[in-house]
């Protein structure tokens, strides 16, 4: 069907494959990007948070026609469990500023409006074009992709897989390991509508101002998982995600999860009177520094998702995304900018200049995170959670026992739940993965 | 009686979606098993579209129309190969609106 070649193709069309689109056709590379769906966005879900500056780095100006719902003042970390919440939030003016920070956003709408920007850079976008294979030479080199297109085999120097967590074509090719189901979650998320003045009464917010809350505790029935709630315009978008191997071992429902989370006292009177117009799942990375797998080799680099680069303590996926894409295409930029070929060792500059870069350093700091959450995910989850809230609750509730009793009382609790030595050791293993 | 709530459900759910479904060519196939895995039959609750169900012979079958393509069954069952995943030709299966 197509029979030119290419500098690039890249293989996907969310945020890191249009990152990396946009950055190499802005730069004059003859860019050709395939994406599955119907229309770029059409496949992809996320919660979703935009971050302004990672964005920024690839397109300054996007505020100016980029679809964005609303830009964040406040958010609420909970902790809950079945009756109650223990929250922490944070809300400032500070962001009502003239370049905000963080944005809501809608996946779909964003996702066809940075597609818009990545043909107006110059790159051709195919879309409803399933890449079904990787096309290798003699030396095993990576030369191009075939396609479930009539005469579907396209060449270029060098293939970005944008593919997202699945990662079908690189895991296919023995690129990189099939994710493990102890290192992806499981999300599924609601879009619940309601009139732009109820989201503005309900939490507090005006004009472009938004909200979210993201909730740990028994909601998750003791696996490793969080819920969500981000303010859009005019909708609320309700999620809830739990580790695969948990949602395995437990043999849960992702979606009797949701509906739980959907009734609880603290969420309901939030979502109450919404229309629902769109039920979503997909997988999130959450293995961390330790689960990134090869980024490069002989004629292709793997960005985003598909790389597994995903920051799960600070819940940040789409700016590492951007941030990998927009990076690959330097590289790649730089490498084609010396006549030099694409092969593993200059590749391996996408790879050195990740390592410098926030992505790879948050990651790293939080490398032992995810083990230590996944087994114990009963005690975080749960155990603490229940204690977090009695406490609470004996603080706030007055009823004439004196206070030495009462805060006697929330000792025990967490000394019988998990005895002393427990209590300093999930402490001190949460300090140290923290670190 | 508690499974056909919950069954109704997830319908109801996936009734706001919007599909292009490529008739009879169903992107992931459960191969012939005498008896499902503990993954396999754990699919029949952890799948988001509840798309895999336990037939009257204890086996576990697929109906993919309602598949979102998160890749849940792809990471817990294709290792073993119980099950076959692909996705859908270009074009088919989930068409998110919102995403």
């Amino acid at each position: 069907m197509i029979e030119e070649n290419f500098d690039a193709i890249v293989v996907g069309a969310g945020m890191s494959g249009n990152a990396a689109a946009y950055t190499m056709a802005s730069h004059g590379l003859k860019v050709l990007q395939l994406e599955r769906g119907e229309y770029p966005g059409s496949k992809n879900v996320q919660g979703a948070i935009m971050y302004a500056n990672m964005l920024e780095k690839i397109i300054p100006d996007f505020r100016d026609d980029a679809p964005l719902e609303r830009h964040l003042v406040e958010q609420r970390l909970w902790v809950m469990d079945d009756t109650s919440h223990t929250g922490i939030h944070y809300r400032s003016d500070d962001f009502n500023e003239a370049k905000p920070n963080r944005y809501t956003i809608i996946r779909a709408q964003f996702d066809k409006w940075f597609s818009r920007k990545v043909r107006e850079a110059g790159a051709t976008v195919l879309c409803e074009t399933t890449v079904t294979e990787l096309i290798r030479d003699a030396k095993d080199r990576v030369v191009g992709v075939r396609t479930d297109r009539a005469g579907g085999a396209i060449y270029a120097n060098v293939v970005v897989l944008a593919e997202g967590v699945c990662g079908l074509l690189g895991t296919r090719a023995g690129l990189r390991q099939m994710p493990k189901p102890q290192t992806v979650a499981l999300a599924v998320k609601e879009m619940h509508f309601l009139p732009e003045e109820v989201i503005e009464q309900r939490f507090g917010v005006k004009g472009d101002e938004g909200c979210v809350i993201e909730a740990v505790g028994t909601t998750s029935r003791s696996m490793a998982g969080l819920g969500f709630l981000y303010t859009n315009k005019e909708s609320i978008s309700l999620g809830i995600g739990c580790l695969v191997s948990d949602f395995a071992a437990m043999v849960e429902s992702p979606y009797v999860l949701l509906d739980a989370l959907k009734s609880h006292p603290s969420i309901r009177p939030l979502i109450a009177g919404s229309e629902v117009k769109e039920y979503s799942a997909h997988l999130i990375p959450e293995g961390g520094y330790k689960a990134i797998p090869q980024l490069f080799g002989d004629g292709w680099v793997v960005v985003g998702d598909a790389a597994q680069l995903n920051n799960a303590i600070h819940r940040e996926g789409s700016n590492l995304a951007m941030t990998s894409g927009r990076i690959a295409a330097e590289a790649i930029i730089e490498v084609n900018s010396r006549n030099a070929p694409m092969t593993k060792r200059n590749l391996a500059l996408y790879k050195a200049m990740l390592d410098k870069s926030f992505v790879v350093k948050d990651l790293k700091k939080y490398k032992d995170m995810p083990a230590l959450l996944h087994t114990n995910s009963c005690n975080y989850f749960t155990t603490y959670p229940r204690l977090m809230s009695q406490a609470a609750q004996n603080f706030m509730r007055v009823d004439g026992t004196p206070k030495i009793e009462k805060e006697k009382a929330t000792t025990a609790a967490f000394i019988k739940a998990r005895s002393r030595w427990g209590l300093v050791s999930d402490a001190v293993r949460l300090a140290l993965a923290w670190r | 009686m508690t499974i056909a709530v919950t069954k109704s459900r997830v319908e109801d759910k996936l009734y706001q979606n919007r599909y292009l479904v490529d008739s009879g060519r169903p992107h992931i196939k459960v191969r012939p098993h005498e008896r499902p895995s503990a993954n396999l039959l754990a699919l029949t609750h952890v799948c988001p579209a509840k798309c895999y169900e336990l037939n009257d012979e204890g086996q576990v079958e697929i109906t993919a129309d309602g598949c979102m393509e998160c890749g849940t069954c792809r990471i817990l069952c294709e290792t073993s190969g119980e099950i076959e995943w692909n996705y859908p030709r270009g074009g088919f299966g989930v068409l998110f609106k919102f995403g």
